[in-house]
């Protein structure tokens, strides 16, 4: 940028741009298993496991809201825990069990949280939808488990899953069509029901 | 059909058992939950697409001096870099459809210069960032504020920009009492989860694009045009749509430049924007700043009021914000100003988002209307009552049904309203308490759409239109009207739409889309049933279209019969008539807000929040509820949290993503409740039903905004209320406060 001219236009280099001593991006061999299944591929190593679930394997339910952990469009869970798939690199998770929002289903009967949201109206368009879906089912396990949140008043107890305490932890899923209040609803109706 | 006169009895009457109205689950519920819907990005059938990825102008103003695009072509991967240089020609500007890479002029911050596709993402992503620019800069005009004294009277787009009544000045001059007030809203953006996508595909001088595109046939011509093609020849594709908002609506850079580079390498080419780019590559809505005077007497019955508002749009454009529409026909008062001014700056493209004017009009006039109760010491909701106008007080010709008073009334009731204490009474503990409320409307359009329904010799109906369903329920809707109108179950209903190739439809946008494609569907089943009666020889007085079967006489005959093997199909189109300029069409409502404010930090935090609304007849009362709630909850993220923060230096938005740029989430949201009064519209459209899109949004920020003053005393005048903004009042009122004991 010429000199004179900086002082109206952003300073520095793109943030995605090469810095001299990177590495070259490498293709990589991996296998990642997800809903069960292996899947054989060939990745370039800045591959993120999202793209790689969207791009690679065809797993489109997976979202991207903002690539950056934004978002929660993109939840999964590995190991059973719910992340941000868009946060992390596909490499890093060879031997990894991910479960996705179409493994959720057994056969043709759909796991509770989604039929829970399907009768409440959990969404409108639908793209928030899987990474809520995903992201209920790893925060009702973290719930049973004794895991606090920021509205818990014991931390030491364990805290009833009230209205805030699941508003609270399904915080990081932005639904900008606002089904809140029915998100709400859908997960306090499946949290009854056996998991 | 053409709406001049107002529909009579129709099948959908008398019928509290019909489909129509019911709660029906999303019918594309089941593939939305288990991640099978594919939206445009996501479409597989395309072999082997490129990925492309958008560069933009990191200045807001001047020119490219050079491009160099060496590196980024030598970059592994890479397949092609698109800049002015070398992109193919294009014709002229369609509505809000900008030609892309078109010389070295800068217009605004995030401009495309150049885009690059490579066989993967990351590649491309990688090379994008190669490509070195040289501006030549200039200092860019970012703040509406500095820019006031060279607003101008844009274009009339729908309406005229001005309008006027009686002698505005001489009775606001007499009136005894004033209020003279002055309410700013930022910039706001959509913020829709699916980013802009598009897979565009060419084959031969025709090109499909897979898209996120709300109004398919107007993009359809608008890309045709800019393309120079006919428009048979560009199909837009959009069967699922991640949200919209009014971003969709037109064919967003992404899309022109997916097209063009596709064309170029004559090879499909897929790119959806990042999250950044979303703040400056596609539209937003404009800040507004907005003066409303208003003149009364002391009974509260005004005599004078004026509406202005001042808004910004990108260099060569005349969008405005219609902030000022709606006072047109919302109170009554002899003598009245309205006004639209607009400044050119350099910032992104402004457009259309969620209610466009309402939104941020009623932001402003809904709190004035508060300040107004509040000097004259009347409850915010007799005013209003005070000043019901018995017709449209500016296009002098009657509503088609009207029951905002309704509205405010039971909503008072539900609410708890009597509750409400003067301004600065409640408190608990650390938190002030105080309620609010707001007029809500929005104005009702109808749009011409068409609709075909084939009969299949095995019963089933299936429906084609070009219609979208931005998460709205149109899917639904449009099986639940097609399976009454011909008494079958919803389940077998195949609705097909988001598809250019099938019968022009509305699209969805400004709250007209199930009134309008839902009154197509009802005229092609409407034909479809003449059709059929006639092929079966049966007497239409008496039929009854249930069950899957046609019972008239004494007969009974099912419709695969009647259908024959070769199936039947009916087509229908619905026009507006006569009816749209003989009276006026809104659908109305009132929001109720409790808030509690932390009297140590300023943080607003909503406790409930209700709306009552009428939408004439409720298609489906599951997805009208969550269309109400949502808009509400938009309206929350407008009254306390959304600010798109320009750099005035850079002409860029400063929190350009979902980190920093803060719409509500789960833990902003308490309980929210909608409530629809019993409604038929009979000059709407023949479903007698109007638009829900967007009403919810409508005076929902100013309900909290007033809440907060009741809670308060303290009346902050510039969206959003942040805690910054009401703290300096906190204070002082609490130094008064300590002063006096
Ligand atoms: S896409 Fe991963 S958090 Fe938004
Ligand atoms: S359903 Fe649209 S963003 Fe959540």
């Amino acid at each position: 940028m010429a000199a004179g001219a900086a002082s109206f236009g952003w300073p520095g280099h793109p943030s995605a741009a090469p810095a001299p001593d990177d590495p070259a991006p490498q293709m990589l061999p991996l296998r990642l298993t997800v809903n069960g299944r292996g899947h054989d591929l060939r990745l370039d190593s800045r591959t993120t496991l999202l793209d790689a679930l969207r791009e690679h394997i065809g797993l489109t339910g997976t979202k991207k809201g903002c690539d950056h952990g934004q978002c929660g469009a993109c939840t999964v869970l590995v190991e059973g825990r719910r992340i941000n798939s868009c946060l992390t690199l596909a490499a890093m998770h060879e031997g990894d069990a991910v479960t996705t929002v179409e493994g959720l289903a057994k056969g043709e009967a759909l796991h509770p949280i989604q039929a829970a949201f399907i009768a409440h109206d959990g969404f409108q368009c639908g793209y928030c939808t899987p990474g809520q879906i995903c992201s209920a089912v790893g925060m009702l396990a973290e719930a049973r488990a004794g895991w606090p949140s920021h509205v818990t008043a014991d931390i030491a107890g364990t805290a009833a899953l009230s209205d805030a305490e699941i508003r609270e932890r399904m915080s990081g899923n932005l639904c900008r069509c606002s089904a809140y209040p029915n998100i709400v609803a859908a997960i306090r109706d499946a949290a009854g029901s056996d998991l | 059909m053409e709406m001049n006169q107002p529909i009579g009895q129709t099948p959908l009457d008398g019928r509290p058992d019909g489909l129509v109205g019911r709660p029906v689950d999303r019918i594309d519920g089941r593939l939305k939950v288990t991640g099978l819907a594919p939206y445009a990005y996501e479409t597989q059938a395309l072999r082997n697409p490129a990925y492309g990825f958008i560069v933009e102008a990191r200045i807001a103003r001047g020119g490219i001096r050079s491009i160099d695009t060496a590196a980024a072509r030598l970059a592994p991967g890479v397949i092609h870099v698109m800049t002015h240089e070398n992109v193919p020609a294009q014709g002229e500007r369609r509505e809000q459809v900008w030609p892309q890479l078109q010389g070295t002029e800068i217009r605004f911050f995030g401009q495309p210069v150049a885009f690059v596709v490579a066989e993967t993402f990351e590649q491309a992503r990688a090379a994008a960032a190669l490509v070195a620019v040289q501006y030549d800069a200039q200092p860019p005009k970012a703040s509406l504020k500095d820019a006031l004294g060279e607003a101008y009277k844009p274009k009339p787009a729908q309406t005229d920009p001005d309008s006027q009544a009686g002698d505005f000045e001489g009775a606001f001059g007499a009136a005894p009492v004033q209020l003279d007030v002055t309410y700013t809203t930022p910039p706001q953006v959509h913020a829709q989860m699916e980013p802009h996508a598009t897979i565009a595909a060419w084959d031969g001088d025709k090109v499909v694009l897979q898209t996120a595109n709300q109004m398919l046939n107007r993009g359809q011509k608008s890309l045709a045009g800019l393309l120079g093609l006919p428009p048979e020849n560009v199909r837009l594709v959009s069967r699922y749509i991640g949200g919209g908002f009014g971003s969709k609506l037109q064919v967003q850079p992404e899309g022109v430049l997916a097209v063009l580079a596709a064309k170029a390498i004559g090879r499909p080419v897929k790119v959806a924007m990042t999250r950044q780019q979303e703040f400056h590559c596609a539209s937003h809505r404009t800040g507004t700043i907005q003066r409303v005077r208003l003149g009364a007497d002391r009974d509260g019955r005004l005599s004078a009021l004026a509406h202005e508002s001042w808004s910004d749009a990108t260099p060569g454009d005349q969008f405005f914000e219609t902030s000022a529409n709606v006072t047109r026909s919302l109170y009554a008062a002899p003598h009245r100003l309205t006004r639209h001014r607009i400044a050119n700056l350099n910032v992104p493209v402004t457009s259309a988002m969620r209610a466009p004017g309402e939104a941020v009009g009623q932001l402003a006039f809904e709190c004035a209307m508060d300040e107004l109760a509040e000097q004259l010491g009347i409850d915010p909701i007799e005013l209003r009552v005070r000043n019901e106008p018995a017709e449209d007080p500016e296009k002098k010709v009657p509503f088609t049904v009207r029951q905002l008073v309704p509205c405010m009334r039971e909503g008072a009731r539900l609410f708890g309203w009597d509750k409400r204490g003067d301004a600065g009474s409640r408190r608990e503990g650390r938190f002030m308490l105080g309620m609010g409320m707001s007029a809500a409307a929005r104005l009702n359009p109808l749009m011409p759409s068409a609709a075909r329904v084939r009969l299949g010799p095995d019963g089933y109906l299936t429906v084609r239109m070009a219609m979208t369903d931005i998460g709205t329920g149109t899917y639904t809707i449009l099986a639940q009207i097609a399976g009454e109108m011909m008494g079958l179950p919803v389940e077998r209903i195949r609705v097909e739409i988001g598809d250019t190739a099938y019968p022009m439809a509305a699209g969805s946008g400004g709250s007209f889309g199930a009134g309008s494609a839902g009154s197509a569907l009802y005229v092609a089943c409407d034909n479809l049933r003449q059709a059929l009666l006639k092929a079966g020889d049966l007497r239409p007085d008496d039929a009854v279209f249930a069950d899957g079967a046609v019972r008239a006489g004494n007969r009974t005959v099912t419709l695969a019969e009647l259908a024959g093997r070769d199936g039947m199909e009916a087509a229908g189109e619905i026009k507006p008539g006569s009816l749209k300029e003989r009276y006026s069409h809104y659908s109305f409502g009132a929001h109720f807000a409790e808030v509690a404010v932390d009297a140590d930090t300023g943080e607003v935090r909503l406790r409930r929040m209700l709306g009552v609304f009428t939408g004439g007849r409720i298609l489906n009362a599951k997805t009208a509820r969550s269309q109400a709630i949502g808009g509400m909850i938009f309206g929350v993220g407008a009254a306390l949290m959304e600010d798109g923060v320009l750099d005035p230096r850079y002409g860029s938005f400063v929190n350009r993503d979902l980190a920093e740029y803060h719409v509500p989430a789960h833990a902003d949201v308490p309980e929210i409740e909608a409530v629809f009064l019993p409604e038929r519209d009979d000059k709407a459209n023949p479903l007698k039903s109007k638009g829900l899109g967007e009403l919810g949004i409508c005076g929902a920020g100013a309900a909290l905004a007033n809440a907060v003053y009741n809670a308060t005393c303290v009346r902050v005048r510039d969206y959003p209320l942040t805690l910054d903004k009401l703290l300096p009042g906190l204070e002082e009122r609490e130094g008064r406060v300590q002063r006096r004991s």
